[in-house]
């Protein structure tokens, strides 16, 4: 699998896009999407709700398991995606892309986000 | 659970170059997936589905009071097994709880197989050694001489008829024959624990990687696809067949378990028959919970352990939650009082992680084959 060179990725396995007019999107990563197998429930936070990076901001449940998840930066969520709430396989099946989770107004971001070889290399580890 | 390195089956390197996701079950490094859990789950239903077991517990009793010891060790009256054929049953202690549940096969007339859970295996076989106190009959570990492998789903019996002369139309469900397939000798067992039709087939481990690679290429027209365990739980979940571990524990008895009727007592003693005779008369009332089966009205998936609510107090426990791919929402199984285990009952959720969602209690199974 591969990460995108133009996203950043937390240890918590969420990627983070650069920011448009200030707002960034943020998913979980392929890796993720494949610890988990099929998720099957996505509870994302709601637009208006301001997240805390490295705090839990929602849940991922799959087959096998349920997990939290993890902003990776702080800010507000200006808006959620529908679609993976409505068919939670596209974590599964376009983690980078249609599987997108939310969009934040990035108010800070932590300093020790990685790079996708950083990244890359953490998650083989 | 011991800390040595996981133990791998003769499967192990084919598993790998399939991709698989492995986890460690019961001290073995078996397939969880291969790809998503939900299509192996869906192929099981409509196709078939091929599984390495080869972590399951195999226990030879022979013998010319092999019946008569596993009619001591074990609940059921396996002396009135016919050869050929199989039965569900179950190994207990004194006390009535419950050691594993297990298929026993007949393979003769002095000879059985009886096929432990893997988590059990060790405590299975030093039970079954030490009742043999004074029989005429001999218990041998075989974990290590056996392979197993389950084609199960509608297409089994074509994909499995295609590659052994064996009469499987006379094969009925919990039976087992001696035959070859794909040129190998194997034991051809009707059973399984996904709720369909299928194989369970018991081969010696140098055999394995040549039945399973011509059971992929049989079933290759037809949908099969390789399956771990990840599936084989949300099968026996829909079927409502229980888990050692979760609903069946040695703190309880196969009353608490439902599952009474595997215990005979019109054969001679057998060890547990007085707590299970004190255990038999209770049931006749309610025992302190009964197990029933959960669907979510919501999405939120019930896992082992979460309670079940009602009324603002704790009136059960869950102990198997998972997605229903057949169903399309979230069950499972779990022990409730009494006054909430009617179908259709009212107001009964599951606390998850906090919030009491609503749940829906229905008889078991969730799920049953059409024949």
């Amino acid at each position: 699998m591969s990460n995108p060179q133009q996203l950043r990725y937390s240890k918590e396995h969420e990627w983070l896009s650069g920011a448009e007019d200030g707002v960034s999107t943020v998913g979980i990563t392929e890796h993720a999407a494949n610890a988990l197998g099929d998720v099957v429930f996505v509870q994302l936070p709601e637009v208006g709700d301001t997240v805390t990076a490295g705090e839990t901001c929602g849940e991922l449940e799959s087959t096998k398991s349920v997990s939290d998840l993890y902003s990776p930066v702080s800010g507000e969520v200006t808006e959620v995606n529908e679609d993976v709430v409505n068919d939670p396989s596209l974590v599964n099946s376009a983690p980078f892309e249609g599987g997108w989770l939310f969009k934040v107004r990035v108010a800070e971001e932590p300093a020790d986000l990685l790079s996708a070889d950083e990244y890359t290399a953490f998650s083989a580890g | 659970m011991t800390s040595s390195a996981p133990r791998h089956t003769a499967l192990d390197a084919l598993h790998r170059s399939l991709g698989a996701t492995m986890t460690d079950f019961a001290g073995w490094d078996m397939p969880l997936r291969y790809g998503s859990e939900r299509d192996e789950h869906n192929a099981v239903r409509t196709r078939a589905g091929l599984f390495d077991l080869s972590h399951m517990g195999e226990i030879t009793v022979t013998g010319p009071q092999a019946a008569e010891l596993l009619n001591f060790a074990l609940v059921g009256n396996i002396a009135s097994v016919g050869v050929g054929r199989a039965r569900y049953t179950m190994i207990c202690q004194a006390d009535g709880g419950i050691l594993d549940d297990l298929i026993v096969y007949r393979l003769g007339e002095t000879e059985y197989m009886v096929v432990a859970n893997a988590s059990n295996a060790q405590v299975v076989l030093d039970a079954l050694t030490e009742r043999a106190a004074g029989f005429d009959a001999e218990v041998r570990d075989d974990r290590d001489a056996y392979a197993l492998i389950a084609v199960q789903g509608p297409e089994s019996p074509g994909i499995v008829k295609s590659l052994t002369d064996a009469d499987l139309d006379g094969l009925k469900y919990y039976a087992g024959l001696p035959g070859t397939v794909a040129g190998v000798p194997a034991l051809i067992a009707r059973t399984g624990y996904t709720g369909e039709d299928g194989f369970e087939l018991f081969v010696k481990p140098e055999h394995a990687v040549e039945l399973w690679q011509a059971l992929t290429k049989a079933g290759e027209g037809v949908g099969l696809v390789p399956c771990g365990l990840s599936c084989r739980d949300t099968l026996r979940l829909e079927a409502g067949m229980p888990l050692y571990g979760h609903e069946l524990s040695a703190d309880l008895t196969p009353y608490d378990a439902g599952l009474g009727r595997v215990v005979k007592f019109d054969k001679g003693d057998f060890v547990g028959r007085e707590a299970l005779r004190v255990a038999a008369e209770h049931s006749n009332h309610e025992g302190p919970r009964v197990l029933v089966g959960l669907i979510a009205e919501g999405r939120r998936v019930p896992r082992a352990g979460y309670a079940v609510v009602a009324e603002g107090k704790v009136i059960g426990e869950v102990t198997s939650g998972a997605p229903s791919p057949t169903l399309g929402k979230p069950i499972a199984m779990a022990y409730v009082e009494p006054m909430y285990a009617a179908p259709g009952t009212e107001g009964v959720g599951v606390d998850i992680r906090g919030s009491h969602e609503p749940y829906e209690v229905v008889a078991l199974p969730f799920y049953k084959r059409q024949k």
